[in-house]
């Protein structure tokens, strides 16, 4: 997909200026916004690397699996088809309590290993499960405590308080993990009718 | 409203609190983890830099061919009737489809317009509430050969647009047009 749309947006673009005269802009557009890449690259590699230390205590403590046996109430609700203990269970809370602390990387992994388990729990194979739906729903509309690279990003580019979206973000989150939720269990309702 | 905003301030601070005490409570050496965690910063960035300049670039051959500016005021009318910000009409597209892409359109409109510019902070707050729609069904229901995925997409797109429509009235209701 990429393939298309990075070479289609480049090949516009050199399309578009040659009827608007921007021609000139064109190559300091390229050289401007590559050195602006690494900029930016090196600025999130601070902030990054101090939240992946803080992630990693949350880890070796302990902290992040107690969160998600803490989450076993709320994943009976959304997955009655999971059964408790289930390794299921396990993985799909590791998924969400990752992916509310921006830890993308430790989402995915944990993320596949839920759907592998799902699969086990799927009567057929090649459809997806309730369970499934509901999982990848939830997953695309992650709730999500801190978005860092947001933040770095917001610094980068000389917010006075880069720090001021993460309460919005939160609301905002949290009105699109619901619609997500309400709109699983009544389009699963309507599917089996 | 002010609590919102205490929340916002509250929030890494707490993070580190309540981590660091539980490390400590479980007798974890918490400097040397950090350190050992953070070693795998670099990691990270070196794999999503190539990534940021290919996508980076591609914004700004966009962005400097002047396309962005016909698009937006081609659907502005049908922005303003239904009151929709029409600079972000690109980015709501391309957050279907690319975390990295949809990155880059927000990075090109934090220098355009400014971090703290409505439409700055109406961005930040969407990056954070919405998804990668089509590469994620895509990864996941790859990964044990599902086919049918049934009602997925059209819960995961409501769920999306509800998000799009929260940060926006979020936005507004917090900081004004600012």
């Amino acid at each position: 997909m990429l393939n298309y749309l990075w070479g289609g947006m480049i090949l516009l673009g050199i399309l578009v200026a040659a009827f608007t005269g921007k021609m000139p802009d064109i190559t300091q557009a390229v050289i401007n916004s590559s050195k602006e890449a690494v900029q930016l690259c090196l600025m999130l590699l601070g902030v990054m690397s101090m939240w992946m230390g803080l992630m990693r205590i949350a880890e070796k403590s302990g902290l992040i699996a107690a969160l998600s046996r803490r989450m076993r109430p709320i994943l009976r609700y959304l997955f009655p088809d999971v059964p408790d203990h289930h390794s299921a269970q396990k993985y799909i809370s590791m998924n969400i309590i990752a992916n509310m602390l921006g830890l993308g990387w430790a989402a995915t992994p944990a993320g596949l290993k839920a759907m592998e388990n799902l699969q086990e729990l799927n009567p057929k194979k090649d459809t997806a499960s309730r369970a499934m739906c509901m999982f990848l729903i939830l997953n695309i509309s992650s709730v999500q405590l801190v978005s860092v690279n947001i933040m770095a990003y917001r610094a980068q580019y000389g917010s006075a308080n880069p720090s001021e979206i993460i309460a919005p973000s939160l609301l905002a989150t949290a009105v699109s993990t619901l619609v997500g939720i309400m709109a699983a269990k009544m389009l699963e309702r309507r599917s089996r009718a | 409203m002010r609590f919102l905003f205490i929340l916002s301030d509250l929030m890494v601070p707490l993070i580190f609190v309540g981590i660091i005490t539980y490390g400590y409570m479980r007798r974890v050496e918490v400097y040397d983890t950090f350190v050992e965690g953070a070693k795998e910063g670099w990691g990270t960035i070196l794999h999503i830099m190539p990534t940021l300049i290919g996508l980076m670039v591609a914004v700004g051959v966009i962005r400097a061919s002047g396309a962005l500016d016909l698009f937006s005021q081609f659907i502005l009318p049908l922005c303003d009737r239904i009151g929709y910000p029409a600079q972000i009409v690109p980015l709501t597209f391309m957050r279907l489809i690319s975390a990295s892409a949809s990155t880059g359109l927000v990075l090109d409109l934090f220098k355009q317009y400014g971090p703290d510019s409505f439409v700055g902070r109406l961005v930040s707050v969407m990056m954070g509430c919405t998804e990668t729609v089509f590469y994620t069904m895509a990864v996941y229901f790859m990964a044990v050969n599902i086919k049918k995925t049934r009602y997925t997409l059209v819960g995961a797109l409501l769920a999306n647009f509800a998000g799009i429509i929260a940060s926006i009235y979020v936005t507004l209701w917090i900081f004004g047009r600012g």
